[in-house]
């Protein structure tokens, strides 16, 4: 279905990434937001809090991230399509809610504009060392999606896409922004309303005495009902069977957490978005993602000059993992080159979907600031020079 | 609902709250002499007694012995985390404001882990109606101590005496700005079916604290005996103070039970605030929320 107007801000703007991860969310259908106060990320519950009044809708800020985390999904249940917006020290506390979106299935959208870590860390500066939190930081087996933005014109656009896949697969969605590109100021195209694409509840037309709030039809990804409609359904943390009810036998918990687990990884293809550049015979390739990606191309492009065949992935979908697209490029090049604002984490899943066939480069930064891409340059040339693996 | 299904004179083995539970799901969990099940049926009689439309009824609990009960009433009924039934049922309430919505939780869940919740959704007015099923104690992990255990009684994690005193949850939830705040102990069936009834009629955040037994835990480890002679304590010690000042109220041990309504006052309620801010501030330019159903 098409984007309500009413929400969509049709222009052309100059507006920083939270804002427009704000406008994306407004254009998404987004009408709930519960926030509580962090640097970065502030701007963008600032704008909603200034803007949902006028488009019709509630903004509310909690007592702390615990509870915008929760509050967001009682509105879910309710009917409405609703986030929530972070950054590290806030995040850390959302990762148990995180763990109940994936458990009952709450269609969601997490914003974490990330910086430098750990604990109260770096408040103003950038860092991108939450992407495994956002993949492993509640406890438990499940998986989300999640997709990091390199330009205020990708906050708005992506986060549409985190709303529509979160409708789609009734997941939590983790939109992994960084100070960077939340604070950065570009041009930002929003088009009409007519040409926003938007994915609808999977809302439940079934009759009452047919309706299992568990139940899926093949596609591994059940309908929901919203309270007050009259179904008398049940949704819990606990492990549960398909009427919704606690069932603490291993046979319950074995088939709800591989369909949770499933659901994403079966489609892993499809929700895989990268940005691909000249990876067509390249020996070296350099896969990266949010601002780090923007500092990774002027690196490349010396590379380029000094005659290297340099490719560029950017990840634009994290989680799932694109194991499947690592391994193709990993039979073909001898190096993958990973330069990332944390000390090793996306990398590692490079290495692992890469299985040895191409040889894997780190390029670490603590955060707080973004690559010299010098440094990006040189370990491109030391990669370059490799053998084949 | 009237009097004659309660009483129905033609079958009286028909329970007259069966239709308000999920039959497929008895027996419950709960021990033997505990009190849990007593509010339930409490609640589910207040339900027909207010005749409230059941399709607008949202129940939301957090974790414990009393968050069961989410699974236990044939109603939309949300299981949460531990301590996040209240900001849960917030969302519920303002992004469907039709919807009436019940907090059915423990001690532990509202006042411990969830404490800061409690008192800022009292604080806001939100339009809830909180059950509180006081039984003293941890009860689902073993009999720990909780922020209501009252000093000098015995618990798993402190096994030589409580010496922390307790929160006056009455108290509290006034202070912090409750519309509707009252107490009664699960002797008193009639008077807490017409709390939570009256709870209904009010418009924001209300608050009903209920003392129940837990013979499993808190009584076997302070002696206190079975469900029975809880239910004999309570009535020896229950005094109907209504209006008493909270600040009065506090629980001890063995001491007397101050039970009764001790609020009921008027305030405007976090959305009615928030419409009436909007529709001054942004004049024609506010928009009312609509329906917010995305299917």
């Amino acid at each position: 279905m098409k984007a309500d107007p009413r929400g969509v801000l049709t222009g052309v703007h100059f507006m920083d990434g939270d804002h427009a991860c704000c406008e994306g969310a407004l254009a998404a259908g987004s009408r709930f937001a519960a926030g509580y106060p962090i640097t970065p990320s502030t701007e963008v519950v600032e704008r909603f809090a200034s803007r949902v009044p006028t488009v019709g809708g509630t903004f509310i800020q909690m007592e702390d991230e615990l509870a915008a985390s929760i509050t967001l999904q009682g509105a879910v249940w309710a009917g409405a399509k609703a986030f929530t917006v972070t950054s590290g020290p806030g995040f850390s506390l959302m990762m148990e809610h995180i763990g109940y979106a994936a458990m009952t299935e709450t269609p969601c959208v997490f914003v974490d504009v990330q910086r430098g870590g750990p604990s109260t860390g770096l408040p103003t500066l950038p860092a991108q060392a939450d992407m495994m939190q956002a993949r492993w930081g509640s406890h438990g087996d499940y998986e989300i999606i999640a997709l990091c933005p390199n330009s205020p014109q990708e906050c708005f656009n992506l986060t549409i896409k985190a709303f529509n896949l979160a409708e789609e697969f009734r997941v939590p969605v983790m939109f992994m922004m960084d100070e960077c590109v939340g604070h950065m100021t570009e041009k930002v195209v929003i088009p009409p309303a007519d040409q926003i694409e938007v994915v609808p509840r999977r809302h439940t037309h079934k009759p009452v005495d047919e309706y299992l709030p568990y139940e899926t039809n093949g596609d591994l990804v059940p309908e929901m009902a919203h309270a007050g409609e009259g179904y008398n359904f049940h949704i819990t943390g606990l492990t549960h069977d398909e009427r919704g009810y606690p069932n603490m036998t291993p046979q319950i918990q074995d088939k709800l957490v591989r369909r949770l687990q499933n659901k994403i990884l079966q489609a892993a293809d499809r929700i895989a978005m990268f940005e691909e550049e000249q990876l067509e015979g390249a020996d070296v390739v350099v896969v990266s993602y949010g601002i780090t990606s923007r500092v990774a191309q002027r690196a490349i492009e010396a590379a380029r000059g000094r005659g290297l065949r340099v490719g560029k992935l950017r990840l634009i979908t994290a989680w799932p993992f694109p194991d499947k697209k690592i391994r193709e490029l990993a039979a073909k090049v001898k190096a993958f080159v990973v330069p990332e604002l944390n000390l090793g984490q996306m990398v590692r899943e490079v290495e692992r979907a890469a299985a040895g066939q191409a040889k894997t480069f780190a390029v670490p930064h603590a955060g707080g600031g973004v690559h010299n891409p010098e440094d990006i340059l040189k370990v491109i040339v030391e990669a370059g020079r490799c053998q084949t693996a | 609902m009237p009097d004659s299904l309660i009483n129905d004179p033609v079958n009286p083995a028909v329970n007259p709250v069966e239709p308000f539970l999920r039959s497929d799901r008895m027996p419950s969990i709960w021990c033997p002499g505990c009190g849990i099940g007593t509010t339930v049926n409490s609640f589910a009689r207040a339900l027909i007694d207010s005749k409230i439309d059941l399709q607008s009824l949202a129940l939301v609990s957090g974790i414990g012995c009393t968050g069961r009960v989410a699974g236990y009433v044939k109603l939309d009924s949300f299981h949460t985390t531990h301590g996040r039934a209240i900001p849960f049922a917030t969302g519920l309430k303002l992004a469907n404001p039709k919807l009436n919505v019940i907090v059915y939780s423990g001690d532990g869940d509202l006042s411990a882990i969830g404490g800061n919740h409690l008192i800022h959704a009292a604080r806001r007015n939100i339009d809830l109606k909180v059950i509180c099923v006081n039984n003293l104690i941890y009860a689902m992990t073993g009999g720990q101590t909780a922020p209501t255990t009252p000093e000098h009684s015995t618990t798993s994690t402190n096994p030589y005496g409580v010496f922390e005193p307790a929160f006056n949850l009455p108290h509290l939830v006034e202070a912090a700005g409750a519309v509707y705040v009252a107490r009664w102990t699960t002797f008193h069936v009639r008077q807490l079916t017409r709390s939570i009834g009256e709870a209904f009629q009010k418009k924001g955040f209300s608050f009903i604290e209920v003392i129940s037994p837990c013979p499993t835990l808190y009584q076997r480890r302070n002696k206190m005996g079975d469900g029975l002679d809880a239910m004999k304590f309570y009535k020896e010690k229950s005094k109907v103070r209504n209006g008493a000042p909270t600040s009065e109220v506090g629980l001890t041990m063995t001491g007397e039970i101050v039970v009764g309504k001790f609020v009921d006052r008027e305030r405007p309620d976090y959305q009615t605030l928030m419409r009436a801010q909007y529709a001054e501030s942004l004049g024609e330019r506010f928009v009312e929320q609509a329906e917010m159903v995305c299917s």
